[in-house]
């Protein structure tokens, strides 16, 4: 992983709180992604952890605290980071490659450019042909790839990724995290990665941060070999990460 | 599809329709009823060469009208959705109205929208475009507001404007509901052109209708309700067409299922 380039972290949250009708979900979450990470925020279902991605990308205003990107506050203007979300969200009317290229078009491109463009990313995220496909076409596991796509062509420094994999099954999941971290790797993608999957988390991330009762409860450094691969789950030092996160949660 | 499909799909409608036919055939010769009072399917086909042309004079003056409102039902319907999608306040102050306008029929604005605008094709259209606003307005704001808010998040999220979301999320996903609205409104256009028609005018079949009942023609006023219903049947089929070309993507088998 390529080290911080600049003094600041890429991204900073600085002690974000907020409440929905006077019940606290986040009580000052603080944390800080680098250049080329990837930190998965682990915890409950209803924990905050999509509250905290909403702030993050701005959707959201939080009712204390700041997201700092590069060291500049976000000040709730929207579209500095690419954010996935939970659902693939791939747009029913739109074939693969327009819904792929849908971040180009937003920014003005033409919809031949924006479609070029995307069909040229495709094979990399393992869905060469399919660019002309509806996305009722595609199986699972080709969404989430296609969503994932799409983020990446927002081509902002930081990723957003909500649970990306939760809805898949076993085989199509184990599957994903193996062309996901080559990917990750390749691309030198700067990834917050939210998770309730307490393997998923260590497979895939430098860090896991657990976030519970609104707060970050442990920030765990994960000492995975250089070049990961999901081999990397059947190592005593996976193991030993593991147990040490689920002592926090 | 293939033979055995469409004969499984439409061959017990064409038996009973046939059926139904040959009952009425029988019932008028038999002489149960007197043959004035119900024509035989023969007679009743009879009249068409008969009066072909002047009933295909008639026939293109309601079509005229009934597109012409039509157009305008949906143009205001489109504007109407629009606004009450995009102003909530406005929304919740003329959407009970407009329900609450249903409960008026339309044969019962149709005498005083004669006396406002005169004999001419003005009534009709605009009855016709009353008829036909509110099904589209209201299918047009349901597909709007059902929407999946999560989609217009990440497009905000992506940093897009209000027109966008409008044009890649909203004018999509309201497409299904626009075109069930604009299926009920194809029949209404036709329906609330003819009655428009009888209660004052120089042609159309609704005139056309008035005349023949005066003059106890049966087997005339027969034909002309087997041409407004088939009028009716070729706009809603038109409709279908129109759809299937709009929404591509709901007519794809999934990979899955070939598989």
């Amino acid at each position: 992983m390529p080290e911080s380039t600049s003094k600041h972290p890429l991204l900073h949250v600085q002690d974000v709180a907020v409440s929905f009708e006077g019940r606290p979900v986040l009580r000052g979450v603080s944390l800080a992604l680098r250049r080329g990470e990837l930190v998965s925020l682990l915890g409950a279902s209803g924990g905050g952890k999509t509250t905290l991605f909403n702030v993050i990308s701005g959707l959201l205003a939080p009712d204390a605290g700041r997201v700092l990107l590069g060291g500049r506050p976000i000040d709730g203007s929207m579209g500095h980071v690419s954010y996935m979300m939970q659902k693939d969200l791939l747009l029913e009317s739109m074939r693969v490659a327009d819904n792929v290229g849908l971040p180009l078009r937003l920014r003005g491109a033409a919809k031949a450019a924006a479609r070029a463009e995307a069909e040229a990313l495709l094979p990399s995220f393992g869905l060469a042909g399919t660019g002309g496909l509806w996305p009722s076409q595609l199986s699972g596991g080709m969404r989430q790839r296609a969503a994932l796509a799409r983020t990446y062509l927002f081509s902002r420094d930081v990723m957003l990724l909500d649970e990306p994999f939760s809805a898949l099954d076993a085989i199509t999941k184990s599957e994903l995290h193996a062309w996901f971290l080559e990917t990750q790797q390749r691309l030198g993608l700067s990834v917050l990665f939210v998770t309730h999957d307490v393997d998923e988390a260590v497979l895939l991330s430098d860090r896991v941060l657990v976030l519970a009762d609104g707060r970050i409860a442990a920030d765990v450094a994960v000492r995975g070999p250089a070049a990961r691969t999901p081999d990397f789950a059947l190592t005593p030092e996976f193991l030993d990460c593991k147990r040490q996160v689920r002592g926090f949660l | 599809m293939s033979l055995k499909q469409l004969a499984r799909k439409y061959l017990p409608a064409t038996i009973a329709l046939l059926a139904l036919l040959a009952l009425w055939q029988a019932l008028a010769t038999s002489g149960a009823v007197p043959s004035y009072m119900l024509p035989s399917p023969g007679d009743v086909l009879a009249v068409f060469p008969q009066d072909g042309a002047l009933l295909a004079h008639h026939t293109l003056v309601t079509l005229q009208e009934a597109a012409l409102g039509l157009a305008a039902g949906v143009a205001a319907g489109f504007a109407f959705a629009v606004l009450m999608d995009a102003f909530g306040t406005l929304r919740r102050a003329v959407y009970p109205l407009l329900v609450l306008s249903q409960t008026v029929p339309v044969v019962a604005i149709a005498p005083l929208l004669v006396l406002w605008l005169g004999y001419g094709i003005a009534p009709k259209v605009v009855l016709v475009a009353l008829a036909t606003f509110f099904p589209v307005a209201v299918g047009l704001l349901q597909g709007f507001q059902s929407v999946d808010p999560d989609e217009v998040s990440l497009m905000r999220s992506m940093g897009a404007g209000r027109w966008q979301v409008f044009r890649f999320v909203k004018i999509p996903g309201a497409l299904p509901e626009f075109f069930s609205g604009l299926r009920i409104a194809a029949a209404y256009a036709v329906v609330g052109a003819v009655i428009s028609e009888w209660l004052g005018g120089f042609s159309g079949l609704g005139v056309y209708m008035t005349r023949v009942q005066k003059a106890f023609a049966f087997d005339k006023m027969f034909a002309v309700i087997f041409v407004v219903s088939a009028i009716s049947l070729v706009l809603m089929l038109l409709v279908g067409l129109v759809e299937r070309r709009a929404m591509p993507w709901r007519h794809v088998h999934s990979e899955k299922e070939k598989r």
